[in-house]
């Protein structure tokens, strides 16, 4: 980063909120790269683990540990209360001026964290949001099918919406503190349309938002399956958000 | 504005054009009632382009998985040498 970047940076706390639901293998190692890619930049991680019964919140104790309990800091709820409630929650506990959401299961490396706030701090952008759509970004582990409708809905989000993002569905972003609070207050959705209505309420107020290209390798896919209800509740979204945005 | 009415303004633009061509007759009326059936299926048709040219182009990186996993492993190293327990999944 240039010299004039790195005063800036001195002024600036990242808070880094990271919902986890038996994410017990990964949130150490979420931990340990987002240490290894933040040297000399001021944060703290906020792990919402919603009660996993796989003892997650045992080692994110011992992660306290390790890392000190100034810079993981464990704000858990009973039980599953929703993804829009885990980022509410965070929030309270907040003390950066900027925060980032990423997704606990190594989806989101930490890697990218540098780019972000590299690209915030040249830009003086409100919101940056991570694309796997363009070059520089990608997918790894989809097969044709979804790599099909995740196209097709995003044309189609294109295309009704105007959002002036090419990723409507990712959850890697980072916020100022102030504008993700202002935000987060006028969304009711749920899921992934629940990070749709957060960029498109953005878009439509007028904060500035910007984009870095991530990779996005999903280990997951293979346990979950994109079939109708999906795509009707994606619909549903959509007509929602043509509607009340 | 709230973007549906942007949308409506659009909407209604163009259709006070195709009405002003039916007035005008510039091109035979048995042409201009079908030119919103022809607009739609062109626009069907570019949004079915967009989707297999995106399938086409879409951004794959093979190559960070295998970085991931060595992240992976250089993660739990040091991190079972300071006490923390890495052992299941």
């Amino acid at each position: 980063m240039a010299e004039g970047e790195w005063r800036n940076l001195g002024k600036n706390k990242y808070s880094i909120i990271v919902p986890t639901y038996n994410e017990r293998l990964n949130i150490a190692l979420i931990v340990y790269l987002i240490f290894k890619h933040l040297r000399g930049v001021d944060f703290e991680i906020i792990v919402v683990d919603d009660g996993s019964p796989d003892g997650t919140q045992d080692i994110v104790k011992q992660l306290q540990q390790v890392y000190g309990e100034d810079r993981v800091l464990l704000r858990a709820r009973p039980r599953k209360l929703g993804l829009g409630t885990a980022y509410i929650h965070g929030l309270k506990h907040a003390s950066g001026n900027f925060v980032v959401i990423m997704d606990a299961d190594l989806s989101h490396h930490p890697k990218y964290l540098p780019s972000f706030i590299k690209k915030q701090l040249e830009t003086g952008a409100s919101i940056v949001t991570g694309t796997r759509y363009v070059k520089g970004g990608g997918v790894h582990g989809w097969n044709l099918m979804r790599k099909l409708t995740s196209r097709g809905a995003n044309v189609l989000a294109q295309t009704f919406l105007w959002p002036g993002v090419s990723d409507l569905t990712g959850s890697f972003r980072l916020y100022k503190k102030s504008a993700l609070e202002d935000i987060i207050t006028s969304v009711v959705s749920k899921g992934y349309v629940f990070q749709m209505e957060m960029i498109v309420r953005a878009s439509r107020k007028g904060y500035r938002i910007e984009e870095v290209p991530i990779t996005f390798v999903d280990r997951v896919f293979g346990t979950s399956k994109l079939g109708g209800s999906e795509i009707v509740e994606y619909l549903k979204g959509l007509v929602y958000l043509l509607v009340t945005t | 504005m709230k973007h549906i009415f942007k949308i409506i303004s659009l909407l209604a633009a163009i259709s006070a054009f195709w009405v002003g061509l039916l007035q005008a007759s510039i091109i035979p009326r048995t042409h201009t009632w079908l030119l919103p059936i022809y607009l739609v299926v062109s626009l069907g048709c570019y949004g079915l382009l967009m989707v297999g040219v995106g399938l086409m182009q879409f951004p794959t990186c093979p190559q960070e998985a295998v970085l991931l996993q060595q992240d992976i492993a250089e993660a739990k190293g040091f991190l079972k040498d300071k006490g923390v327990d890495v052992g299941s999944d």
